[in-house]
């Protein structure tokens, strides 16, 4: 051993190296504050150690990335962890960076001859940067998708060369492939690569230099070998025990949220994403660029962070002086105080703002939607698991239910997506259509002439607004009981599949009630029912509220089956093509309660 | 501060802060590492149930007379994140003598090559390091290098002419059968 040993000394001096680096003298003895350097070089160690790993089970495409990243992050053992590390640590980089720079120019530390030691760490925080614009895209998500976008198109303003730069690095005008095979070269090949150099450049002028002395004075120097030593590995496990504290959080005191990094929906160029936002040490020049008016973004996204960015490269000079010392220190504090302020801004903007707070809310729903329906048993198809999202009534019937019936109608009293609605309510509220809690709603003489029921159009003052006002209201106890019975069989009528067991069992109240219907209510006198009548005048009650009745509704209301010529404002949605007949059955099954759940059983309303 | 002139107790104090230095930087190596290795070593862990008999063809699509014909074989794949189902999952030769069907898995137990079939010469050569097999996938000489015979598979004529096989993959390279999940 001790011969082999000797055989690597004299063939690498490696031993020597080892020595010198852990007896380096520090001047003025170990210092808390010198431990920052330690820090970023073990933030960068994870992130190289933890992103070798990822890779392994990664998929650059435009219809595998999300996928494998998901695949990562729930099915496979550990995932959550590893991802979780390599996202949160690179959020702690930048801010070691800073960190360590600023104690680099507190202490005067970048003076000659160490000038170059200084830049080695300012290219870092440019490094650093490039992993994170190149980083988020790759999960492929709606948040690195669209945050991507305003990266690339920061860089497409670019005076004259913008527009080809920024065509080469997403591969081509749209964001795709190779897009992703791009990002993915230079995240974890190009920008890795020129760390590594610039760290050992960095490494080699340690060892040239010798630690700076931050104390000019003190005279008693003290090995780096193990005061200085301890007190870096306590920081980095301090760095540490944070990053696992934010990956953990979510599952700490009682709580059973997600672990480790957010992955939200697949990237959708089609589905808006007002939830845009990026992370939060962008958020001071996100933040800034708000203040440029259109035509001026140039100064703002580039020319103000370069002219800074010039500056702190040519502190070393200006430091020369104890003035230009002063000016150096003046400047980073006034940079980090604007910074500071600009991102509070941010916050408080957003913290005001209720419309992107409920589009964090649906990218919230969304994200954990695609999970459940990744997690079923028909799994994530071929074509990627944006088609997911895309087929599902749950995702979807909000969302066309606030662009097409919120105008009139109500979703339990919101757009459906839970916003409010400008315009005042004047159609029904169709939360639990068709369901015995509505239709007891709508045959209660004190609601029906509510906005909720028929109170908003026409039907206000119709046949079926006064049956039920003066008949409805002067029933016995005896009628009552009677009419809860044709409640029941109407509703079953739409065959709920949530209502199925219920229904089941129930098949005599069903008969009776339908039976009811038919006779002594007096519904067939104007409503047809499992008959044929040519002189009906009001909707067919034969399938109330089924799938097939909303499909054949929303196809053309004012079919005989439905309003006929009574029908008030609401558009033949299909027959007029401003719905495709997939987008039908979306919002069809949307209002019935019907989507795919985990538990096989379909939600009621 | 000079080390050799102070006492024992710094010295405790020297190898206390070192043997703490080296645990820390031990928990700080671990967290990361374990973490990848979890995910990397996760395919050990998952393993695919084996799946049941697949139709692969009928009888009247198998003439009579000995000669091993390929078919692909489809069934229902779980690849990671996708599923996808009835989709080509391998091949295997069917040879049909009278009412009895032989079915061969058509990977080479030596390294895994497709083998082919020779109509002329009526055996199997394997195209990568030339192992031979004869019609019903015994090994055909001993200079060839496979370690065993073509990997049959177990196969049923159902009474509707429906030929249905259990399709399996074996490790390559060893003489006795261990399937692959």
């Amino acid at each position: 051993m001790k011969a082999m040993l000797e055989w690597l000394e004299q063939r690498t001096g490696l031993r020597t190296l080892v020595r010198e680096t852990f007896y380096t003298p520090i001047p003025g003895g170990p210092r808390w504050r010198y431990v920052w350097g330690s820090t970023v070089l073990f933030s960068l160690a994870v992130q190289f150690i933890t992103g070798l790993f990822l890779w392994t089970s990664y998929s650059p495409s435009a219809q595998t990335a999300w996928e494998s990243v998901h695949f990562i992050q729930h099915e496979m053992t550990g995932g959550w962890l590893l991802r979780g590390l390599h996202h949160f640590n690179a959020q702690a980089l930048p801010l070691l960076l800073v960190l360590h720079l600023l104690q680099v120019v507190l202490d005067g530390a970048y003076r000659a001859p160490r000038e170059v030691n200084f830049w080695c760490g300012v290219i870092l925080l440019q490094l650093v940067i490039g992993f994170s614009i190149t980083g988020w895209l790759l999960t492929w998500d709606q948040k690195g998708f669209w945050a991507t976008r305003v990266a690339t198109n920061i860089m497409g303003i670019v005076p004259v060369i913008g527009g080809d730069l920024q065509r080469i690095l997403i591969g081509g005008g749209v964001y795709g492939h190779h897009t992703l095979t791009r990002f993915f070269a230079l995240h974890a090949g190009v920008l890795p690569g020129t760390t590594l150099v610039v760290l050992g450049l960095r490494t080699w002028l340690f060892c040239r230099h010798g630690w700076a002395a931050g104390d000019r004075q003190a005279r008693a120097t003290v090995a780096y070998w193990p005061d200085q030593a301890l007190r870096d590995v306590v920081a980095c496990l301090a760095v540490l025990a944070a990053v696992l504290f934010v990956i953990l959080r979510p599952g700490l005191a009682g709580g059973n949220g997600e672990l480790g990094a957010e992955l939200r929906a697949p990237a959708d160029p089609s589905e808006p994403y007002s939830a845009a936002r990026p992370e939060w040490f962008f958020l001071f020049l996100f933040q800034f660029l708000k203040y440029f008016p259109a035509g001026r973004e140039i100064w703002g996204a580039i020319v103000i962070p370069s002219v800074i960015m010039g500056a702190v490269f040519l502190m070393p000079y200006i430091a020369r002086s104890k003035a230009g010392q002063r000016f150096n220190v003046g400047l980073l504090c006034v940079l980090l105080l604007g910074a500071a302020t600009l991102t509070l801004l941010a916050k408080r903007e957003d913290s005001g703002n209720l419309h992107y707070q409920l589009a964090v809310k649906n990218a919230d729903r969304d994200g954990a939607r695609v999970r459940v329906l990744a997690e079923s048993p028909t799994g994530i198809p071929e074509a990627g698991a944006v088609t997911l999202l895309r087929q599902d009534p749950y995702t979807q019937g909000p969302k066309l239910f606030a662009k097409h019936c919120a105008t009139c109608h109500r979703f339990g009293g919101t757009d459906g997506l839970g916003g409010m609605v400008k315009e005042p309510q004047s159609a029904a509220d169709l939360q639990g259509f068709g369901s015995p809690e509505w239709l007891a709603g709508l045959l209660n003489p004190e609601r029906i002439s509510t906005t909720n029921y028929f109170g908003g159009g026409k039907a206000r003052d119709g046949k079926m607004a006064k049956f039920v006002k003066k008949d409805v209201a002067k029933y016995t106890p005896e009628q009552k009981e009677n009419l809860k019975l044709v409640i029941a069989a109407l509703s079953g009528e739409a065959h709920f599949k949530s209502r199925a067991a219920a229904d089941f069992r129930n098949v005599e109240g069903l008969k009776k009630g339908a039976d009811l219907l038919k006779n002594e209510m007096r519904c067939t006198d104007c409503h047809r029912f499992h008959n044929k009548d040519e002189d009906a005048t009001a909707p067919d009650l034969t399938g109330y509220a089924s799938r097939d009745c909303l499909v054949r509704l929303l196809q053309n209301p004012a079919h005989p089956d439905f309003y006929g010529e009574h029908n008030d404002r609401m558009p033949a949605f299909g027959d007029k093509g401003i719905l495709t007949p997939a987008e039908i059955g979306l919002l069809a099954d949307w209002l019935r309660g019907e989507w795919y759940e985990p538990s096989t059983v379909a939600k009621g309303n | 501060m000079d080390t050799k002139n102070a006492g024992s107790h710094s010295d405790r104090r020297g190898f206390f802060k070192k043997a703490l230095t080296m645990v820390i930087t031990g928990v700080l190596a671990v967290v990361p590492l374990s973490a990848g290795l979890l995910v990397l070593l996760d395919p050990w862990r998952r393993r695919a149930t084996a799946g049941g008999a697949v139709k692969v063809t009928s009888l009247a699509a198998l003439p009579d007379d000995g000669v091993p014909r390929k078919f692909p074989v489809l069934a229902n794949r779980t690849d990671a994140w996708n599923k996808y189902t009835n989709v080509p999952v391998g091949a295997v030769y069917l040879r049909r003598t009278g009412e009895k069907v032989q079915a061969l898995n058509v990977a080479c137990p030596h390294a895994g090559c497709f083998v082919d079939f020779s109509p002329e010469k009526g055996d199997f050569l394997c195209p990568c390091h030339n192992s031979s097999f004869t019609v019903d996938g015994k090994v055909a000489n001993a200079s060839s290098p496979s370690p065993r015979s073509l990997d049959g598979l177990e196969v049923e004529v159902r009474p509707d002419g429906g030929v249905w096989v259990v399709f399996q993959n074996f490790q390559a390279g060893r003489p006795d059968r261990v399937p692959l999940a």
